[in-house]
């Protein structure tokens, strides 16, 4: 245990943690100001704006000594007898200097930058900077560049920190962006005939402390303070990020990640960072149907109201004699756990089955360990756990569509919420037998055509639960916009299906499926904000 | 004094092996091979005192004590050959001259650190230079003198030279590793300093092309010889250890004879004026001068008794000796030119890393532009003064010293001719002189 002292005040770090003065300070409770410096990045300790007085306290004379010079918060270690000094005269001069220093040629286009409200440079000079305006030089020429198909360069607005610089160098590995020019004329920019088109490439977006780095597909779409942010969890492969989900009036603008050093760091790709546009497709299905016979032997479609759709669809199952259901890899794990108590509440004996998992090539590995899978969903750990624990033996997708062909079900519920395509004609014509078939889905589809029950499903965004990743981890998250009128999302039907008390609620089923299925114990105590790793048990 | 550095350079054949060896070249590194251990020679340099010659005179032995002892891995020796401080061109005589003169005391400095790779980092603006040490260096080979084994004493030694790509900032210790390394000229931030890691990450000693050429006399003159000429170190100040051996300095500007010339530390800048430059140009009365490269400010014509040992110029409010690269002005040399001309320096090779001095030094050249263009104003001296002490008194607030360069001729020269910056802004700007507030955006006065 080392002892460091940040403005008089002793702060406790532990053996094994290695802090800067930035983080050290952020442990006092106070606030460094920094641009250039990243925890996920190589420090260059250039923007200036953390300067510090930083010194020692010799361990035997408890006198304390002090460096002559101003150092760099984010490049000064604290480790045992380290001495932090963020408040004194000196360091509030030198962050009003480079306040100063920035604002010389950064247009104060504030109206209409993307980044006011969440921009460093705003906060920093009104708690930092000068009272006045001193330069008086032409302020800004309103440059700007695109710099590859996602992102476009405010030149001026650019304050050199060369965070998006070092994340195409260290994290994407792809060292699209370089520093041009030299001293002021300096400004970021692409080698000739290299865009930055990496599949991580909205990143540095994220990363640039002021407006310089735009998303072209945000851009001037919404002020960020209209905006609600929701944590949530990517759906887009099973890495599983940690999101943020920022939203105005159940309309989704962008998705950002979510720092998580178990998952994603604070990094997440451009697959998922632009994957959510299937939420707001005018194709989303929206009506609730069922087959009727309008004549003898010829069935009819017909709107269903949901007020009448529970008592419909449990009638029709009850009388249909074997039941399967299709538990979809995109259901959070309390859906499918609800599901299947369900059919099985009805049919003990039912068959349960895990839903089609999507592969689209090989998984992607960046230099610093983040993969995008090529498991193109978000939970096939946690529906297979419940098909297994539930169903007695771990039934795929093809094993059950092969089983459709040799054995004939009365009746079988399909969950889908697949962004894309994922049957065709002839895999839903197997489903020809079935006496009530129940589709829950977002998309038109070969088998939701044929279905008896056309439930219309709940995107990813909509869900509350929780998914289960590649690695086994468990992470929860709460719906972060209401889904379209007409559509049910899948586990409030479950619940009422089942006739629970009360509304739908994930955490307090989660409670329920941690004690009652072992691989999900450690899930019990409440899911932190991190998730859980799930094979915690398992190594014990 | 009798020369030593430049002692040969008038001779037709000094830039030759045969020509070096006909003077006594090599005798020092034939006798350390033979006779002494690295240790042995690395106590001789300390004991000498030579202190580094490319500005910043920083102890050349006890640099060479940073180097981790017993270090598994390479060890590298950086020759810092870029040399871009404006009025300096010592290192190029000897470059030019003499270069077995430096290849030799780079050799001996190489043996004494431990290191088998050496790379001299020459600036891509002398192309003789470069020619004659490609020359040298293929002379030194074919001698056995570098390569392996050399001389039969087992020591390896091979010599890279590297050309620059054209920067100031190339000059800097870790921006030069970091251009010889094929990357951006950016210094790197201290610590890890070179010494524990340094080029291509491993422990690297950079010295100055004039300092290595200092080792072969100390060798074969001894220590005594050394530190008989210069300034003994001032009893007041224990950090002070004084400033030994002869001393190359660039005589530049308004005098009678312009020239690289060798002194022993310590003349005065009117001794060299008057001893070596011929006195001024035309007999006129003389104003300033740098005392060792711009970076370092300014003196005015009473202060030219200053001593240009490495703690005289401090004395008289300048930075430091630097290079000692001394450049006369006369009476007929505006300050606001001269300031103009310093801050557009400054402001062009500033890297652009922090932005301290990357923003100070384009500020005020924009602020000397619109004084120079007739729109100053009283108060821009004050803000050029404060930016001078915000980028360079606040001691830190850049990686490397450039801001502090680009802020010592701003400080200089606003307080020590405040009159004549006034009076000029009094004239060319008669009816807006006094304004405090709003002032004119630069593009509306001449299209920037």
């Amino acid at each position: 245990m080392s002892i460091v002292i940040v403005n008089g005040q002793e702060i406790e770090v532990g053996d094994d943690e290695q802090l800067n003065g930035i983080e050290i300070a952020e442990r006092a409770g106070l606030e460094v100001p920094h641009y250039c410096w990243h925890p996920g990045m190589s420090v260059v300790a250039s923007c200036r704006m953390c300067l510090v007085e930083t010194g020692r306290k010799n361990p035997e004379t408890g006198e304390i000594q002090m460096m002559p010079k101003l150092s760099p918060a984010c490049q000064t270690p604290a480790t045992d007898g380290s001495v932090f000094v963020t408040n004194s005269e000196k360091v509030k001069q030198a962050r009003a200097m480079v306040e100063e220093d920035l604002l010389i040629r950064h247009p104060i286009d504030c109206p209409i930058c993307d980044k006011a409200g969440e921009c460093r440079l705003q906060d920093y000079h009104f708690e930092h900077g000068q009272g006045e305006r001193r330069a008086d030089l032409k302020p800004f020429t309103s440059r700007r560049r695109p710099l590859g198909e996602t992102v476009t360069l405010f030149v001026d607005r650019c304050v050199m920190c060369t965070r998006c610089v070092r994340f195409c160098r260290e994290i994407s590995g792809t060292s699209e962006l370089m520093v041009a020019n030299r001293g002021a004329h300096e400004e970021i920019d692409v080698f000739p005939g290299f865009p930055l088109n990496n599949k991580m490439s909205g990143n540095v977006v994220d990363l640039c402390p002021v407006g310089a780095l735009g998303d072209k597909d945000f851009l001037y779409s919404q002020r960020v303070w209209f905006m609600q942010t929701h944590d949530h969890v990517c759906d887009g492969c099973s890495t599983g990020c940690s999101i943020h989900v920022d939203e105005n009036q159940d309309h989704v603008y962008r998705i950002r990640p979510r720092e998580n050093p178990e998952v994603n760091e604070w990094w997440m790709c451009d697959d998922g960072r632009y994957g959510w546009k299937h939420v707001h497709s005018p194709e989303r299905l929206t009506e609730p149907m069922r087959q009727i016979a309008a004549e003898p032997g010829k069935l009819q479609p017909a709107r269903l109201e949901w007020s009448q759709a529970p008592d419909a669809i449990d009638g029709a199952l009850r009388k249909a004699g074997r039941l399967a259901a299709v538990l979809s890899p995109h259901l959070t794990v309390e859906e499918a756990y609800l599901l299947a108590k369900y059919v099985r509440s009805i049919d003990p004996q039912a068959v349960l089955a895990v839903g089609p998992v999507v592969q689209v090539g090989e998984p992607e590995k960046y230099p610093n360990g983040f993969t995008i899978q090529a498991e193109k969903c978000p939970n096939r750990r946690g529906v297979e756990t419940i098909v297994n624990r539930l169903g007695g033996e771990l039934l795929g997708w093809d094993d059950f569509v092969a089983r459709l062909e040799k054995e004939t079900f009365g009746g079988v519920w399909v969950s889908g919420g697949y962004p894309s395509a994922w049957i065709d004609e002839a895999t839903a014509a197997k489903f020809a037998n079935v006496k009530t078939l129940i589709v829950q889905d977002m998309f038109r589809s070969p088998l939701w055509e044929k279905a008896h029950f056309q439930l219309p499903g709940a995107a990813s965004v909509e869900r509350e639960g929780s998914y289960v990743n590649h690695h086994q981890r468990l992470q929860s998250f709460g719906w972060a916009i209401r889904p379209p009128a007409g559509v049910m999302v899948e586990g409030r039907l479950y619940w009422r299906l089942l006739q629970r008390p009360g509304m739908y609620n994930g955490a307090q089923l989660m409670g329920e499926i941690a004690r009652e299925i072992v691989d999900f114990a450690a899930a019990a105590p409440g899911v932190p904000p991190n998730g859980v790793d799930l094979r915690v048990n398992q190594l014990a | 004094m009798e020369p030593v550095l430049l002692a040969n350079i008038h001779r037709s054949d000094s830039h030759t092996l045969s020509g070096y060896e006909s003077t006594g070249g090599y005798n020092a590194y034939r006798k350390v091979l033979a006779e002494m251990s690295p240790d042995d020679l690395k106590d001789l340099v300390k004991e000498s005192g030579l202190r580094g010659r490319g500005g910043a005179g920083f102890p050349t032995g006890l640099k060479w004590t940073f180097l981790p002892k017993n270090h598994p891995g390479p060890i590298y020796f950086c020759l810092n050959a870029d040399e871009s401080e404006p009025g300096t061109f010592n290192n190029r005589i000897l470059m030019e001259e003499d270069p077995h003169q430096v290849l030799e005391g780079l050799a001996l400095s190489c043996y004494a650190t431990g290191a088998e790779t050496a790379y001299f980092y020459i600036r891509y603006e002398y192309p003789l230079c470069y020619k004659r040490l490609t020359q040298a260096l293929e002379e030194m080979y074919a001698k056995g003198l570098l390569g392996k084994n050399i001389l039969g004493s087992g020591f390896n030694l091979d010599i890279y030279l590297h050309r620059g790509a054209a920067a100031y900032i190339c000059g800097e210790e870790t921006g030069l590793i970091e251009s010889l390394e094929g990357k951006r000229a950016w210094p790197r931030i201290k610590p890890p300093f070179p010494a524990i890691e340094g080029a291509f990450r491993k422990p690297t000693v950079v010295n100055n092309v004039e300092t290595a050429a200092c080792v072969p006399h100390i060798v074969n003159r001894g220590v005594a010889w050394f530190r008989s000429m210069g300034v003994q170190p001032d009893p007041n100040n224990p950090r002070d250890p004084g400033s030994f051996g002869p001393k190359l300095y660039c005589l530049s500007g308004h005098i009678e004879k312009p020239g690289c010339y060798e002194a022993p530390l310590g003349i005065t800048v009117n001794e060299l004026i008057q001893e070596y430059g011929g006195g001024m140009l035309d007999g006129r009365r003389p104003k300033a001068a740098i005392p060792g490269g711009i970076s370092m400010g300014l003196l005015t014509a009473d202060e030219f008794d200053c001593p240009l040992d490495f703690s005289g110029p401090g004395r008289y409010g300048c930075l430091g000796l630097g290079t000692a690269a001394v450049v006369v002005m006369d009476e007929t040399v505006s300050m606001v030119d001269y300031l103009h001309n310093s801050a557009r320096f400054f402001a062009h090779e500033s890297c652009g890393q922090c932005t301290p001095c990357r923003e100070g030094t384009s500020w005020s050249l924009k602020m000397l532009d619109r004084i120079q263009a007739g729109r100053g104003r009283l108060i821009d001296l004050d803000l050029l003064l404060e930016i001078g002490d915000t980028i360079g008194i606040i001691p830190g607030t850049t990686i490397c010293g450039l801001a502090d360069g680009a802020a010592w001729p701003l400080k200089n020269a606003i307080r020590k001719f405040r009159g004549e910056f006034e009076d000029f802004i009094k004239q060319t700007n008669p009816d807006g002189y006094a304004e405090t507030s709003p002032v004119p955006a630069l593009h509306e006065i001449h299209g920037h």
